[in-house]
């Protein structure tokens, strides 16, 4: 019998498949398909202070191999996640994680209070890197001064496992996570999407709202792979690694490269059960490669 | 049970209807659930990278007996027009059930079912399963030429059917909503359904707002995921921005900003 377990921080995930926030929703769009306990953990949807309407319609469009998008947020925030949704949810058995958002370091802290004061969420994600919001998200993921900002702030109220999503929109990504790294983070999920674009040629307009978006899905997955592989060996905390996982391979590929665990983001929106293949993907992998574990494989590349 | 699937579908029938309409028909692996009438599947479409995500469809219809159900693929777009030149014997996934469907209509009550373009297919749907007499289900189908109209004679049995085109090759010229059965006889109907592209609904909307009739409409909205995980095909309503996927794809006019 192989062992999927991974640590990360003080948590031990029964496997290190989980899911992307924003694409799983609050876990129990999932349970209509199957149940989650059998994930690693579940990345819940992006929760800000207050309500959020999001962007205008239209806010998806196709693109090679991926997707736009640009949702910009949209969540009823935490006190209705706290008082509607949490209760619901809680007693799943798998770690539920809150993507935490922000557009002040205030507004990080003061979800970040509420958060950590449910029992059944372990850790939070700090989310310094949507592309889809004018205020806040992004704009402190791009600089470390940004970053480190509000990793201290948050880290300072919080002390369950804290974990930095960051942006892939920078010129050199380990600095960020260095940056984060000193102030205080127990990890790093990278990558969030890629900013970019799509127009529609016939009618010459965009075909997002918003103009520009975040790109998703296997066409950004080499990128990604590369920029775990550099987190990896700049940093000394673990790595949490996504950007267009298909399958157990993809998924494989990103442990080898120094992920200790991996997120599904946009291949759930195709197939809601490749979380699942994928674990038992890696089980099949660990047996035909004779590995024991499924710790084997972090950074395990061969150079 | 879990309440939603994703299962390998294998074609049975693809079939053109006309010069833009397939008729696709496919067979469940497993026993079908029941579906409503407006509900939809989302359909995988293999063969090049520029299709990424599913397509979502209606219903068309569905065999239980046969454990097949039937779509009306109009081509519209990359997916759809890839989605047509699948072969029988083809392996097919679909994400399915998914939505909700329209309310049925209660007995004794007058129905107006509206389809335009492949919006035909919940419409024809609706009109089997409604358990109304015949007499009391009028179905008013629009397309832009008798050309893109697809066969729906066996559908007599049903209810009354009505026709318009955009060029008055087949029945009244015009649009649906000039058709004499809903610009002068809304007001006998209780309930008016309609299902086509969004000009279309909305004109029927505005008329049945004013007319104080209950009317839903299946919304089309551009979809990721179809099952309320991605927030992308949301409609501003008066309860906010809604999944069009979850919430929808049917929804009561005076739940829309129209």
């Amino acid at each position: 019998m192989v062992d999927l377990t991974v640590k990360i921080h003080n948590i031990e995930f029964k496997n290190p498949v989980m899911t992307a926030s924003g694409t799983s929703g609050f876990a129990e769009e999932l349970m209509d398909f199957y149940d989650v306990s059998q994930l690693g953990a579940l990345f819940l949807k992006g929760t800000t202070l207050k309500n959020r309407d999001g962007n205008d319609y239209p806010r998806m469009a196709e693109t090679a191999s991926g997707m736009l998008n640009a949702v910009g947020l949209q969540n009823k925030g935490i006190d209705y996640f706290i008082e509607n949704i949490y209760p619901r949810i809680k007693n799943y058995n798998t770690p539920l994680i809150v993507n935490v958002n922000g557009s002040t370091v205030e507004e990080y802290i003061e979800v970040t209070e509420k958060v950590n004061e449910l029992d059944r969420i372990p850790a939070i994600e700090l989310n310094i890197s949507c592309p889809n919001v004018k205020e806040g998200g992004m704009a402190f993921g791009v600089s470390c001064v940004g970053a480190e900002v509000v990793t201290k702030a948050v880290r300072e109220v919080y002390d369950k496992t804290l974990i930095v999503k960051l942006s892939p929109n920078v010129t050199d990504i380990t600095e960020i996570a260095k940056a984060v790294e000193a102030q205080g983070a127990d990890s790093v999920s990278l990558v969030n999407t890629f900013l970019a674009m799509a127009i529609d040629a016939e009618k010459r307009t965009p075909l997002l709202s918003t103009i520009t978006g975040g790109l998703s899905g296997p066409a950004i997955k080499p990128i990604a792979l590369r920029m775990v592989w550099q987190v990896y060996n700049a940093v000394k905390i673990p790595v949490i690694g996504m950007g267009g996982i298909m399958n157990a391979t993809d998924a494989i590929e990103f442990m080898l490269a120094g992920a200790t665990a991996i997120q599904v983001g946009t291949a759930i929106f195709k197939d809601p059960f490749i979380p699942v293949q994928i674990i038992e993907g890696i089980k099949e992998y660990l047996e035909r490669h004779n590995l024991k574990s499924a710790k084997d494989l972090i950074g395990a590349l061969q150079l | 049970m879990s309440k939603k699937a994703v299962a390998d579908f294998c074609v049975v029938e693809n079939s053109p209807l006309n010069s833009t309409n397939f008729l696709i028909k496919l067979k469940a692996p497993l026993k079908l659930p029941v579906f409503q009438p407006g509900q939809f599947v989302n359909v995988d479409i293999k063969g090049t990278d520029e299709i990424f995500l599913r397509r979502p469809f209606s219903i068309y219809e569905v065999d239980y007996k046969e454990n097949t159900l039937s779509l009306i693929v109009k081509i519209l777009g990359r997916g759809s027009k890839k989605l047509t030149e699948i072969r029988e014997g083809e392996i097919c996934s679909l994400v399915y059930p998914l939505g909700n469907g329209f309310t049925i209509p209660q007995k004794g009550e007058k129905v107006l079912l509206i389809g335009g373009g492949s919006g035909v297919a919940p419409m024809l749907f609706l009109a089997k399963v409604s358990g109304l007499q015949p007499e009391n289900v009028n179905l008013l189908l629009g397309a832009r030429t008798i050309e893109e109209h697809v066969d729906v004679k066996k559908y007599g049995e049903y209810g009354n059917l009505h026709f318009s085109t955009e060029d008055g090759s087949l029945g009244e010229k015009g649009f649906v909503t000039q058709h004499p059965i809903f610009k002068n006889n809304l007001h006998m109907f209780d309930r008016v359904y309609a299902c086509g592209p969004d000009v279309m609904m909305r004109a029927i909307a505005k008329e049945a707002k004013a007319a104080n009739i209950f009317c839903e409409v299946s919304l089309e909205n551009l979809m990721a995921c179809g099952f309320g995980v991605c927030l992308c095909c949301i409609e501003p309503t008066n309860r906010g921005n809604l999944c069009v996927c979850t919430d929808g794809p049917v929804f009561n006019i005076n739940d829309l900003k129209w």
